[in-house]
């Protein structure tokens, strides 16, 4: 053995060490006989080869993309601020592509029989009329929607896209825990999942041979168009909104797609066809990728009480001019009990046993059942029939192997009794292990794997892999997010090197996609330039009142009292070193910006979650005077790097339009503030210095005039130099430049409402003395500038 | 018994409301053996830019109406001429309360008449325990089902004050039971709450009854609006009853159905999203004048 030899089998056996399945269980990485799977050989040798040091250097890679890349999901807590960052586990679930292929062969089969069941529940309803689906499973089932019985789908079928969770047998076979068909989630993840796992097993890692995910995507996305109706109508995705457990994936998927990403209330439907508001007016849409739950997308014939949705939504389904993935009412597949009546069903519908099981399930409706569940108690997890969460999600099971898991019941026979048909009872099943990282090294964990299947014209495609739940712990409970689970990658890994492809290879993502933008996206972008100016200007001012404070220690000071009192008028309370204000004005930008994350850079977000987290660490620990004024300093500067951002980076598109005219109309607004407060001569003295402070025009100033700030040369300066980028007339400039960009004009090159109602206020300010602009002026000129905010709302954004 | 019947609401917003969309139940539908409607017109004004007429999954007709331009007011009438037909009497054989469960669970039919949709919690009906428990006081488990629903009805009538300042249309039925009053819905949602958790598959009517009682007879509650009362299904055999709680009488011939469903969210006269923040104005009024002699 040369010593190379000898160092690699050193590390094998230091990297598995410790390494030992559990009886009975099935493990990824060691079969039954203690022998490493070969499909695993390549991989684990490449990891021998590195030291534990090596190993987790490599392992931060993935994590910092994922944090730079901005991977969270949304803990559902009463945590304000649930968002966590995304729990990546390193290690790859390994597959060999047969053994795939076998899966996916297995998936397609039971795709097309809850096409078949889905078409039958909404349908003539025979399953349940031959007694082989109880009526009361459908009828009492919250996903269930009656509004949607008899209309049959604009594309011909209800599913186009479905995950099944699956889970590998201590025999070594396959089946599924579940089927994921209201919304599905994950396939976003898993391509961000890949890009953590390509950041970290570059070569020598063996990486040619794993099947690209990209394919799946372009395949996906064709599909989508194809349904999409007459030329012209466009196919979207339609968000819950922030709150959502997944939206980083919606925005994810949306621009990875370039599909817009909408909101209920982004859309309307007029004379029965559903339409988006654009900033450009109502355009038709073709399908709908819903990643909404059904019964919040229509408040007038589903959810009355929903905020969510469109009216009108299942009129326009109704009438066959709008395709729905899926189809609306499709959650009634995802009912526990279902599972209990699919084999038979299989064998009913297609005359064929279902190639891959699913976990067995007795439903407890009837007697012969209950008393079979009652004597197994042990081997059961028990729970709500009507429930579709997934066997090992949080709260899918009451009891669990012949206990509660909280002790509110008398008894498990007693609760069976008195509940029955509420209840389902499932195999306590073994999950499969696969190794996670450890303090440093390797450990069986539990997983189950997440298969996402889409329809295509030619059939059913498989994503090859990227998604696999890891527990935590030994306890298979453990799987849920919720509760500590991780994520991992999956690799199909073929014989051969695959060829490579990504979305680039697809027409429709070469294309340049047109600008249509949502009116809700462009009044978000709108307002977050207004809110970030605004909160620019409130540190301007917090920094000119605490460096006064820091001179004079006396805040009976007339100039101090004047600043305190303008910043009054903005709510500002001068007595807090960091007032609530600042925070409630980031706060605001920060939501709007959330709102449009599919839009906006992701270095633009993390500038913005960088101000928040800088704001975040001074509240408390500055003080007064010197203190505040140098944070405030640093906080001036971090804003300057998200106005750097915004000008230097962002595609000028129709929507950073809506975002520069928030910014210079903030700013207008702002500056004829100061000029209205501090730009008489009956102010105390050093008032006009403290609005060239607030208009950062002190050094322009000792420049421009070699004399002491007059009310003219500030008014001069602040308000009519052209050349001055905080001037009020080069906003003005620049809000007339930017309305041409929007839409509007009637005829080419004449100008819209818009630039017509901006014209004569800068044409004004062009043409008048300094001499003449009083503080009565620019209380005028604020009213200007509001009817054109008011004009701007009026005519895009609503 | 036939009847003219005149419905009239309007809607007043302070503002204008952009993009108006509602759904209307106010068409009442024919009914085979019970209900036949000669002629019906329902008028919406302003007119509406989009209106279509259809069937929901109950069977009853529902009108989509839009409006495209901003609107400050709708107004909505239904004239129709409606008539109800006698009942041959019946033997009335319903099985006891006891063997609902096996009765219901051999109905294999998930179709708009179908028991199972009326036995679990409904958008504004849940199961509630006090409730339940006044129904299991007064029903016994070897009473026919058909006595439970006329003892439950009566038992009702006797425990609630008819009260219409008491309660809103949102007023949980658990809310308007703990205090024993309420209108007609109130009645109608308690008693489906408690019908329901007796076993017995209930749903919600909305209609109208007859304004001027026949001479000799007291003016019915409810009259001067559009009503609401309880079905109940009394096992394969005899199907669905219909009773109202608020005038403890089984419906018969003053009654004319307008909409069937689990409850008031079912068959609410006029849902619709309206995009204004202002406050609304409702009027309402209702004559259902016998055309015959009663």
């Amino acid at each position: 053995m040369s010593d190379a030899n000898a160092l690699r089998a050193d590390g094998l056996s230091h990297l598995l060490k410790g390494y030992s399945p559990r009886k009975g269980t099935a493990d990824e990485l060691i079969d039954g006989q203690g022998r490493m799977r070969p499909v695993w050989e390549s991989f684990i040798s490449s990891l021998s080869n590195l030291s534990r040091q090596e190993t987790e250097e490599l392992f931060a890679r993935g994590t910092h993309y994922l944090r730079d890349a901005g991977v969270y999901f949304r803990q559902y807590s009463n945590d304000p601020a649930p968002e966590r960052d995304w729990p990546f586990s390193h290690v790859p679930v390994i597959l060999h592509e047969q053994e795939w292929f076998s899966i996916c062969d297995g998936l397609a089969q039971r795709a097309d029989l809850l096409e078949q069941v889905m078409a039958d529940l909404y349908g003539p309803a025979e399953l349940v009329q031959g007694g082989h689906l109880p009526a009361e499973l459908v009828a009492r089932n919250p996903n269930w929607l009656r509004p949607m019985v008899g209309i049959t789908p604009a594309s011909g079928h209800f599913l186009h896209l479905i995950a099944f969770e699956i889970s590998r047998n201590p025999d070594g076979s396959w089946f599924v825990l579940g089927d994921r068909t209201q919304a599905p989630s994950g396939a976003g993840f898993a391509l961000e999942n890949r890009m953590a796992t390509s950041r970290i097993f570059q070569d020598p890692f063996p990486r040619a041979n794993i099947h690209r995910l990209a394919g799946f995507f372009r395949a996906f996305r064709a599909a989508l168009d194809s349904q999409a109706g007459p030329a012209g109508r466009r196919a979207a995705i339609l968000t819950p909104g922030p709150g959502n457990d997944t939206y980083f994936e919606h925005t994810y998927i949306a621009r990875y797609l370039g599909m817009m990403l909408l909101e209920g209330e982004d859309m309307i439907v007029h004379d029965g066809q559903l339409k988006v508001r654009t900033v450009e007016g109502l355009e038709p849409l073709g399908t709908l990728w819903r990643r909404l739950d059904s019964e919040f997308a229509d408040p007038l014939e589903l959810d009355e009480t929903s905020y969510l949705g469109t009216p009108g939504l299942v009129q326009a389904l109704r009438l066959g001019t709008l395709s729905m993935v899926n189809a609306l009412g499709a959650g009634v597949l995802e009912m526990r009990a279902i599972q209990a009546f699919l084999p038979r069903i299989s064998e009913v519908l297609t005359g064929q046993p279902l190639k891959l099981p699913n976990i067995a399930t007795w439903w407890c409706g009837t007697e012969s059942e209950r008393e079979h569940v009652r004597s197994h108690t042990a081997e059961m997890m028990i729970g709500e029939a009507l429930a579709s969460d997934l066997p090992f999600e949080l709260g899918a099971t009451t009891a669990q192997g012949g206990d509660f898991r909280s002790s509110a019941q008398p008894s498990i026979d007693a609760w069976i009794e008195a509940e029955g048909g509420n209840l389902v009872a499932q195999e306590m099943v073994t999950l499969s292990t696969t190794p996670a990282w450890e303090e440093g090294r390797l450990v069986p964990r539990p997983m189950t794997v997440r298969v996402t299947a889409a329809r295509t014209p030619t059939g059913w495609t498989f994503m090859p892999g990227g998604y696999a739940r890891i527990g935590s712990s030994d306890d298979h409970s453990a799987l849920a997010m919720q509760r500590g689970g991780t994520v991992a990658d999956v690799w199909i890994l073929g014989d051969a090197p695959v060829a490579a492809e990504s979305m680039l290879g697809s027409t429709s993502a070469l294309a340049p996609r047109t600008g249509t933008l949502p009116a809700r996206a462009a009044e978000n972008l709108f307002w977050l330039g207004r809110y970030v100016e605004r909160f620019e200007g409130a540190v301007r001012l917090l920094r000119a009142y605490h460096l006064r404070l820091a001179e004079t220690g006396d805040r009976q000071d007339p100039r101090l009292v004047a600043l305190s009192k303008f910043m009054e008028s903005f709510g500002i309370d001068s007595d807090e070193p960091v007032p609530a204000a600042l925070e409630a004005l980031l706060g605001s930008a920060r939501t709007c910006a959330g709102k449009v994350r599919d839009r906006f850079s992701i270095d633009g977000w993390n500038a913005l979650s960088d101000l928040a987290r800088g704001l975040d660490a001074i509240r408390g620990s500055t003080y007064p005077g010197d203190g505040v004024a140098h944070e405030m300093g640093v906080l001036l500067r971090k804003i300057t790097g998200f106005s750097g951002l915004v000008q230097e980076n962002m595609y000028r598109s129709i929507g950073w339009s809506f975002l520069a005219f928030g910014r210079a109309l903030e700013r207008a607004d702002g500056l004829s503030s100061i000029l209205a407060a501090f730009g008489e001569a009956s102010q105390p003295q050093g008032s006009l210095d403290i609005a060239l402070e607030l208009g950062d025009a002190v050094m322009t100033h000792r420049q421009r005039f070699p004399i002491e700030a007059s009310r003219g040369t500030v008014v001069d300066l602040l308000a009519l130099d052209p050349n001055n980028p905080r001037a009020v007339v080069f906003q003005l400039s620049e809000m007339r430049e930017l309305s041409r960009m929007m839409p509007g004009s009637t005829a080419p090159g004449r100008p819209s409402a818009l630039t017509r109602a901006i014209m004569p206020t800068e044409t004004r300010l062009q043409t008048t003395d300094p001499g003449i602009l009083g503080c009565k002026a620019f209380v005028e000129l604020r009213a200007e500038l509001a009817n054109i905010s008011n004009l701007l709302s009026t005519l895009y954004l609503r | 018994m036939r009847y003219d019947v005149k419905l009239q609401i309007e809607y007043e917003y302070q503002g204008t409301s952009d993009h108006a969309r509602n759904l209307l139940h106010l068409l009442p539908a024919e009914i085979p053996d019970r209900q036949r409607i000669s002629a019906s017109l329902l008028t919406v004004d302003p007119i509406p830019s989009e209106r279509r007429d259809l069937f929901d999954f109950y069977g009853n007709l529902m009108t989509f109406i839009a409006f495209h331009e901003p609107i400050d007011k709708i107004s909505l009438t239904l004239a129709a001429r409606a008539e109800r037909l006698l009942q041959p009497p019946g033997l009335e054989l319903s099985p006891p309360l006891a063997q609902m469960p096996a009765e219901i669970s051999a109905h294999n039919a998930i179709g708009g008449t179908a028991p199972h949709h009326f036995l679990g919690p409904s958008p504004r009906v849940s199961p509630d325990p006090d409730i339940g428990a006044f129904a299991r006081k007064v029903a016994a488990s070897n009473m026919p089902v058909l006595e439970a629903v006329r003892s439950l009805g009566k038992a009702l009538h006797e425990e609630m004050s008819f009260d219409p300042e008491a309660t809103e249309v949102d007023t949980p039925a658990s809310e308007a039971f703990a205090a024993r009053h309420g209108v007609c819905q109130d009645f109608s949602h308690i008693m489906i709450a408690g019908l329901r958790a007796l076993g017995i598959p209930a749903g919600y009517v909305s209609g109208f009854l007859r304004t001027i009682p026949p001479e000799g007879e007291t003016r019915l509650e409810g009259a001067d609006a559009m009503h609401a009362w309880v079905r109940a299904w009394c096992g394969a055999q005899l199907g669905w009853v219909e009773f109202d709680p608020t005038n403890n009488i089984s419906a018969g011939m003053d009654h004319i159905t307008v909409a069937v469903g689990r409850d008031y969210g079912d068959v609410a006269p006029v849902k619709g999203v309206i995009r204004t923040a202002g406050e609304q104005d409702t009027h309402h009024s209702v004559d259902v004048i016998p055309l015959t002699a009663a």
